[in-house]
């Protein structure tokens, strides 16, 4: 049975991450990640008309960065899957425009890496493609416009605040072509515990975070101990404290396994990241990037990545609605050649 | 809200609030009052000079005052320090003109992509709005006790 559980998808083909490409803001280079990334940018100014151009061009180079590691051509790859945190997807439909590719444009805020990934299994595993791209892109200056107020408006944001990851990440997945495969995807539940605060994403987030390893863990029957890095997307500094708790509370340990790319993307002494990241890209730049190469080099053989992803509208925020969350959870497994 | 078992909102109410570090009030107030202090006698510094130099009467020396604060403002707007300066003084830097003026060049700055007329000229007052909605609401009503008040 392809599915487990009630709310997880086996993908008995083993679909492989065959290349990824990332591109990342300087704020994010120079964080300690930093030298993971494939391109880093330099400069924190607008190199466009508009951020949101910008951001485009950030997708756009992630999906060539990812092609042309790989040889294969845009023409032999079957779909495009991705999203970003602009209203319409404009960072995913405008970006790739220029790819003749059959596209599907998701949205689940910072969990849509996450989404992509769980698709792209679902697509190739069906037989349904060969090569699929999957990836997500952020733009600190879009998301404030988007979510928040004015880039320049001077408001003094709370210790609990994220900072928006500038980047996008690409992967190509195939049915062949690596040892990283992509063996299961848990579809999350929207999960509400009545956070209003649109500075709190951490606190809204991290309960679907705990829904969704929860669910994982009891569909495919695994405990903790079978993972040797459990990701979060991100949740920050303080949504990861309240998930070890909640965690706890169902007699859950993690220990050191349990990690939050919204933590690992930037130090704490960083200007202005608060909390730590946030955004579609947190993710994605953190996975592709760093986690993955982590199970390519022979030092881990499991891994799962939970994205994390707070459903805010800034309409619905404004009529005092709580704010909902989702979590996808997507397993990573290094397969060696031997076997 | 599937996965409200086991635990009541409030409860979680409670778990965030106990990771969530304190809002350091006291520290937040001094910087405020300090900067918002300070923004204010260099406001005064250049009434000063106006009267002093260029020979205005200390009430005429306001609007010029003004406009030297909303200019300041707004180059500091424009070369992106304010919003940096308002993380660390917090509600000093929305002292009045130069808050307001912020507000104002940064909704433009922001929606500059969009055109002049619906962009810059639709947003401008996107923040500031309120303020000149509720500053002559509530002027209205002051004007109306006031006659009443002189008149009966």
């Amino acid at each position: 049975m392809p599915k487990l559980g009630n709310q997880t998808w086996r993908f008995e083909s083993e679909p492989r991450v065959v290349t990824t490409g990332t591109i990342a803001g300087r704020i994010e280079s120079e964080g300690p990640l930093g030298s993971w990334f494939d391109v880093k940018l330099d400069k924190n100014g607008m190199q466009s008309h508009s951020w949101e151009h910008d951001e485009q061009s950030l997708f756009n180079q992630s999906a060539n960065l990812a092609l042309q590691k790989s040889g294969i051509s845009p023409k032999q790859v079957d779909l495009l899957i991705g999203g970003d945190l602009n209203a319409q997807l404009s960072g995913f439909y405008f970006g790739l425009r220029d790819l003749p590719t059959p596209s599907l444009g998701i949205y689940s805020a910072c969990s849509s890496s996450t989404e992509a990934l769980a698709l792209a299994g679902l697509a190739l595993d069906s037989g349904m493609a060969h090569y699929v791209l999957a990836g997500t892109s952020s733009h600190n200056s879009t998301a404030e416009r988007q979510f928040r107020s004015p880039t320049e408006y001077g408001v003094q944001r709370p210790s609990t605040a994220q900072r928006t990851v500038t980047g996008a990440g690409m992967a190509l997945l195939g049915k062949t072509g690596s040892n990283i495969a992509l063996t299961t995807a848990t579809i999350g539940r929207v999960v509400d515990y009545g956070v209003t605060n649109p500075w709190e994403f951490g606190a809204a987030m991290a309960p679907a975070a705990a829904d969704t390893l929860t669910a994982h863990l009891q569909d495919t029957g695994h405990s903790l101990e079978d993972y040797d890095c459990i990701a979060t997307g991100d949740l920050g500094h303080i949504g990861h404290k309240i998930l070890r708790d909640l965690l706890s509370e169902q007699g859950l340990d993690p220990g050191g396994r349990l990690t939050d790319c919204g933590i690992l993307i930037y130090r704490p002494d960083q200007p202005e990241v608060f909390s730590g990241g946030s955004g579609a890209a947190c993710s994605t730049l953190v996975t592709f990037a760093y986690l993955l190469h982590q199970l390519q080099s022979g030092r881990w053989r499991r891994l799962l990545v939970a994205a994390t992803g707070a459903l805010l509208s800034t309409v619905a925020a404004q009529q005092g609605e709580t704010i909902p969350s989702i979590c996808h959870a997507v397993t990573f497994e290094r397969k060696d050649a031997s076997a | 809200m599937s996965a409200t078992k086991g635990l009541s909102s409030l409860t979680y109410k409670q778990l965030v609030e106990h990771h969530t570090p304190a809002q350091p009030i006291l520290r937040n107030t001094a910087r405020a009052f300090v900067v918002g202090g300070a923004i204010c006698v260099l406001g005064q510094f250049v009434q000063v000079l106006f009267v002093r130099y260029a020979h205005f009467s200390v009430t005429d020396a306001g609007n010029p005052t003004v406009a030297v604060m909303v200019l300041l403002s707004v180059i500091a707007t424009a070369l992106g320090v304010y919003d940096r300066f308002a993380q660390w003084a917090g509600a000093g830097s929305a002292v009045p003109v130069t808050g307001f003026a912020n507000t104002m060049a940064a909704a433009a700055l922001e929606h500059k992509s969009e055109g002049w007329i619906v962009g810059i000229g639709g947003n401008m007052f996107k923040l500031a709005g309120p303020v000149v909605v509720y500053g002559v609401v509530s002027a209205f009503f002051v004007a109306v006790i006031h006659y009443i008040i002189i008149h009966l």
